[in-house]
Formats: C-alpha cells, sequence, structure tokens
C-alpha cells in the first residue's frame, strides 16, 4: 500500500510537476511559525529535524540550530507535542539520528511518531544492514522509512538500498555533509540518474541544494528535492516572512520551469 | 573456546559494535574491512609492520617491577612500558599499522580525531614518515589545555584544526573528523585512534594493540612463571586496555578497567549509538549523548569501545572509576616512589591500585602503563602549584 508521503509526492509528480520538501529544525525558537511559513508557500511536505547532541551528517547552520534548539530546552517528546497541534494539510517527516529512535525504544518511537501525526522517518546514521528492526517497527506502525542513497554506493547496492525505501529516496547531493553550496555538485544529478533508473519511487535530492536555481537544476533529473541548511540559515537570520519567501520563491521557479 | 571475539561481517561483539554510519560511508568500512583482513593476512605486510614496530616504535617494550611502590602497597606490581614506546604512548602502534594499510590501499591523506593529542602526535608521526597529508581534529578546550602536543603536530607537519561544536572535547573531534571523513572519503583515511567507531575499527584497532598483550603475558610468563593475578589499565575509547586484555582474556587473570568517575560509561551509561557503534553511553533521558568530565582530556570521553561493553556485560571484565582527586595524588605517588611519571590516564589505573591494594595484599599486578606524563606536567603545574 502506498503511504502518505510517498502519495502525496506522487500527485505533484503525475501532474507534471517537482516535488519541495524543506526542513526545519524542531524545537528551535519560532521553528513552528517557519514551518507553517513553508506549508503555506508551496511545500509538499516538511522535514522536522529532531535535534541531537552529536549531528554527524550536518554541517555549521544545522548544527547550530541543533544547539540552540536543545538549549532551548527542546527535546523529541516536546517537538512532537508542539508537532501533534499542527495541521498544515501536509505530510510531515522526521529527521532524526538513530539514538533518538534506539532510546526511545522501535516500536515506542514509531507509535509516538503516528500518534503525533508523523508520517516518515528519515535516519541518517541508519544504514541499509542496521535498519531491518527499525523498518519493521515503522512499517507495522505505517510510519515510512526514507532510505538515503549515497555517491559511494556500488551500482550492485542501489537496488537493495532502494527497494527498503518508503515515501521517497532520498539521493545524496555530494560527498560531505549539509549546508550551502555555491554550485550544485555535478554528482547531485549523476547519483540522481542513476537512483531514477532502479527504482519507481520518487526520487529527491538534498544536501547541497542552495537555491531555487540549483532546485531546478536538480529536477532536470530528479522528482524533487530538500532544502535545509539555505531554510535553517533564514530561520535563524530572519526569520517565518524570509523562510516563506524563499520556499515559494523555489516552489515559482520549479513550477515555471519546462522539463 | 576464546573469550576473544573475532566480529562477523555486522561487526558485533555480543549486542554491541557493528556499522551505524551514512550511508556515504558504508563502502569505506567495508573496503577497510576487505583491506584489512587481507593485510592482516598477508605475511609481507605482517612482516613489514613488525619490522617497522620494532626499528621505529622501539618495541618490544619493557616490563618494570615497581619495588618501591609495591613493597608500599602490599603488592607485587608490575608495569608495561608503553610509555617508552616512540611518541610516548601506546598510540603508535595503531598507527603505524593505519598508515601502512592507508597506503596499501592508495590513500593521500589521513585525518584523526584527539583528545590529549597523543594519537593526534602519534598521527602526524606516522603520516611524516609514510609521505601522507594528515589533519588533526582536537576539540578547543584541548588544544588549550594540551598545547605542548598541538604545537608537536604542527612541527611534524600536520594540520591542527581546533573544534568549537558541542562540549569542544574528545567526542566534538570525533564528529568532525568523521564529517572531514563523509566529504573527503575517495582519497582519505579516518585513522581512528580507539578501539571504537564502527566496524572494522574495534576489531581493526585491537588486533593493531594485541602486540601489548601478546608480549606482555610471554613476558610474564618468564618472569612470573604465569599470568598475574590482576591486569590494570586506564579506559577512554579503551584501545591500551583492550590492547593488554587481548593478551590475557584467556587466562585466570582479574581483567580491570579503569574509567574517570566524569566519564563512567560502563557503571553510568546505558547501552545507545553514536559515533558508528553501539555500546555503553552516557546520555540523559533522551538519548542525548552527554558530556565527559575528566582531568584527562584523553579520558573524556562519554561512550567506550564495544568490547568492554561485551566483556562487562558477560562479567569478564570490571570497569570501576576514580575520581580526579585521586588521579591527581596516583599522578604523584609514581613520580616519588618510582621515578616515573605517568600520563594522566594511566594515572587513573595507579589511583584505583593504590585504592584497592588492602584487597588484594600479595597479588601480582600488571598495569599498561600506556603513557608518559610530560604532556601534563604545564597542567599539573597549575593544579598543584609550580613550587610543591
Amino acid at each position: 500500500m502506498t503511504g502518505t508521503l510517498e502519495s502525496a509526492l506522487r500527485r505533484r509528480i503525475d501532474g507534471g510537476g517537482k516535488c519541495l520538501v524543506p526542513y526545519v529544525t524542531g524545537g528551535y525558537p519560532g521553528w513552528v511559525d517557519s514551518l507553517r511559513a513553508c506549508a503555506a508557500n508551496g511545500a509538499d511536505a516538511i522535514e522536522i529535524g529532531i535535534p541531537f547532541s552529536d549531528p554527524v551528517m550536518d554541517g555549521p547552520v544545522i548544527q547550530q540550530s541543533s544547539q540552540v534548539a536543545l538549549e532551548a530546552g527542546a527535546t523529541p517528546v516536546s517537538i512532537l507535542q508542539e508537532v501533534r497541534t499542527l495541521d498544515v494539510g501536509i505530510p510531515l517527516a522526521v529527521m532524526c539520528y538513530y539514538n533518538t529512535v534506539f532510546h526511545a525504544g522501535h516500536e515506542r518511537f514509531a507509535s509516538d511518531l503516528r500518534a503525533a501525526g508523523v508520517v516518515a522517518a528519515i535516519v541518517p546514521d541508519l544504514p541499509l544492514e542496521e535498519a531491518g528492526d527499525w523498518c519493521a517497527a515503522a512499517d507495522a506502525a505505517g510510519v515510512e522509512t526514507v532510505m538515503l542513497a549515497a555517491p559511494t554506493a556500488p551500482d550492485e547496492r542501489l537496488p537493495r538500498v532502494t527497494a527498503r525505501a518508503r515515501g521517497f529516496v532520498y539521493s545524496v547531493g555530494l560527498l560531505g555533509v549539509t549546508g550551502e553550496r555555491t554550485s550544485l555538485s555535478s554528482t547531485a544529478t549523476a547519483l540522481a540518474a542513476r537512483v531514477k533508473k532502479v527504482t519507481a519511487m520518487p526520487v529527491l535530492v538534498g544536501v547541497g541544494v542552495s537555491n531555487a536555481e540549483q532546485a531546478v537544476e536538480a529536477c532536470r533529473v530528479a522528482d524533487g528535492v530538500i532544502m535545509g541548511a539555505s531554510v535553517v540559515r533564514r530561520m535563524i537570520e530572519e526569520g517565518p516572512d524570509a523562510v516563506g519567501d524563499f520556499v515559494g520563491g523555489v516552489r515559482r521557479a520549479l513550477d515555471g520551469a519546462t522539463w | 573456546m576464546s573469550v576473544l571475539v573475532t566480529p562477523g561481517p555486522d561487526g558485533r561483539f555480543g549486542d554491541f559494535g557493528g556499522r551505524f554510519v551514512p550511508e556515504t560511508l558504508v563502502p569505506a568500512c567495508q573496503e577497510l574491512e576487505a583491506a584489512f583482513e587481507d593485510a592482516w593476512a598477508d605475511p609481507v605486510f605482517r612482516g613489514d609492520l613488525d619490522h617497522i614496530l620494532r626499528e621505529y616504535a622501539g618495541r618490544p617494550s619493557m616490563l618494570t617491577e615497581c619495588h618501591n611502590l609495591g613493597r608500599q602497597l602490599g603488592i607485587r606490581l608490575i608495569l608495561k612500558r608503553e610509555d617508552l614506546n616512540h611518541t610516548g604512548s601506546h598510540k603508535i602502534n595503531n598507527v603505524l599499522g593505519q598508515t601502512l594499510l592507508a597506503k596499501r590501499m592508495g590513500k593521500k591523506r589521513i585525518v584523526a580525531e584527539t583528545g590529549a593529542g597523543q594519537h593526534g602526535v602519534a598521527s602526524a608521526t606516522a603520516a611524516a614518515l609514510m609521505g601522507l597529508e594528515c589533519k588533526v581534529y582536537m576539540g578547543a578546550v584541548d588544544v588549550e589545555r594540551q598545547a605542548l602536543n598541538v604545537f608537536r603536530m604542527r612541527l611534524l607537519g600536520a594540520e591542527v584544526e581546533a573544534v568549537h561544536s558541542g562540549s569542544r572535547t574528545l567526542k566534538d573531534a570525533v564528529n568532525e573528523a568523521m564529517r572531514d571523513w563523509v566529504a573527503t572519503v575517495e582519497s582519505t583515511h579516518y585513522c581512528l585512534g580507539s578501539v571504537m567507531g564502527p566496524h572494522p575499527y574495534p576489531y581493526m584497532v585491537r588486533q593493531f594493540h594485541r602486540v601489548i598483550g601478546d608480549e606482555a603475558f610471554a613476558q610474564c610468563n618468564d618472569l612470573l612463571g604465569a599470568p598475574p593475578g590482576v591486569v590494570v589499565a586506564c579506559v577512554g575509547g579503551g584501545s591500551n586496555a583492550m590492547g593488554i586484555f587481548s593478551g590475557f582474556v584467556d587466562t585466570q587473570a582479574r581483567l580491570v578497567g579503569v574509567e574517570p568517575a566524569g566519564g563512567a560509561a560502563v557503571k553510568r551509561g546505558q547501552p545507545g549509538v553514536v559515533h558508528g557503534m553501539k555500546s555503553y553511553l552516557m546520555q540523559d533521558e533522551h538519548g542525548q549523548v552527554q558530556e565527559a568530565h575528566s582531568v584527562s582530556a584523553g579520558l573524556d570521553y562519554p561512550g567506550v569501545g564495544p568490547e568492554h561493553s561485551y566483556l562487562a556485560s558477560i562479567g569478564r571484565a570490571e570497569y570501576p572509576n576514580v575520581t580526579d582527586d585521586e588521579v591527581i595524588e596516583a599522578f604523584q605517588l609514581l613520580s616519588r616512589t618510582e621515578g616515573i611519571i605517568p600520563a594522566l590516564e594511566c594515572a587513573h589505573a595507579v589511583a584505583w591500585i593504590a585504592r584497592e591494594a588492602p584487597s588484594m595484599q600479595g597479588q601480582t599486578v600488571l598495569m599498561n602503563l600506556s603513557g608518559r606524563g610530560d604532556k601534563d606536567v604545564a597542567q599539573m603545574m597549575d593544579i598543584l602549584g609550580g613550587g610543591q
């Protein structure tokens, strides 16, 4: 059965459009307003980061937002409590490091997500070989586990990763951590093309997709983009209005491009 | 059957270990695992490594019996002198192994994390020897308290970057080294400094340090005619302890890994996952990793290598802890009674021995003196006052 997140993305893709999934750090002061601004300006789904003390996949911007959120007292429980009250009309996913899941317990974490209205999870330090138990618990609870495909993956690995993916396949845009770059890495489109060849799932590029122009470039091959540091930097520096303007701008660029 | 585990492809020591890394690093870990197994089984590689350990690092390290302190404590105390290796600690064993392997794999550059600076200095040394580019990540707090080692690394040609994120100590240096590796994995080898991290590191690093335990086992047989009653080592990530334990896990010897009270992962932690491994980990009620606090930068780590978690879980080794005050006392005790200034890390083992000696009267205690204390002298001068 196709999950809520995948269905929402497919609606966009089947209509000839491209998917836009912004990332917002949960628990950062004012984060809910930024999340609403994303939803109001054309996001197809939103990735909510659950801050962790040791975020090894994240660059300086998301690290900083995570640290501020933790210092403000954010916890997985407090973030999910706030999520429960949101009604933004688009699917919500969480991005969290595996210890958050492991510490809570697989079944409990999966059911807590569902109870809060979260339909999907991205766990960037849980690779295929270690993911079995969590994925089973998530499947049972109706939580779609997004798998990451990396530029370093050999050809034989990609189909195994995509076969386990639910919601969409997260095609990692470059060798490196999250953060804005001056140009889109050539590995972004190269990997997205490799992934598209082995799966019918929606393929979204994330990590290093920094502005509307780069989003359009990535979507020449991919079905959509995830935008993290560029959104979070605006949330930190300028607030929800700037986040909304930015997301709206990317949306218009994607809608205005010819594919 | 040996208690010493050779993990399978899942990298498990019992319930602990594994490979919890971003997808980007999975192929690199698999490649490293295959390259290590190939090298470890290759007599040429082993011969090259043995040669360099002997001619460059100064192995074998000797045993020294501490007659003065032993008499004072009512025990027979024997030190395994890893402090006399080139670069002043056991760290060189692992680093020479890993850099030789990195060269064999065609890597041009290594990155390393360091706490006290001993692993950083050893990495910079081996990189200079082997002609590899080297970058060392070190918490900003540690850069300050170990300024001498920072200068030493730079002198050896390494780039040292102070890490300002998180607690600005060892765990954050590991995070930053992993972030570097994610971005540079094709040309770079991550020269991890302890028996921790994703598979194959805990196993590989232990194998490179087994030489400590294998030598000590043979040396104890010569000296005592039998293994010692107790084997003691300090534990941060736990590489020097796994090195010496590996020679004695299959004997009757009591194995004791001494942790700092402010970083007692085994005693006060719960199973958790960070830095690529499942192991005992100090964390809060929500699974956030807690900051360790220790007078010794090298033990300032909230986790522990997975094989130690395994040995603790099956009851084969015990992991008590000692306070900073006891450590500062022990640092002076060994210096005054034996004329040996230990690294602050090893002073943890001395502190435990001094505290527990009344219950070990007449027993033979082998302690791994894994590093020398020169690097800690300036810090101790601040703590004790220069004139004391």
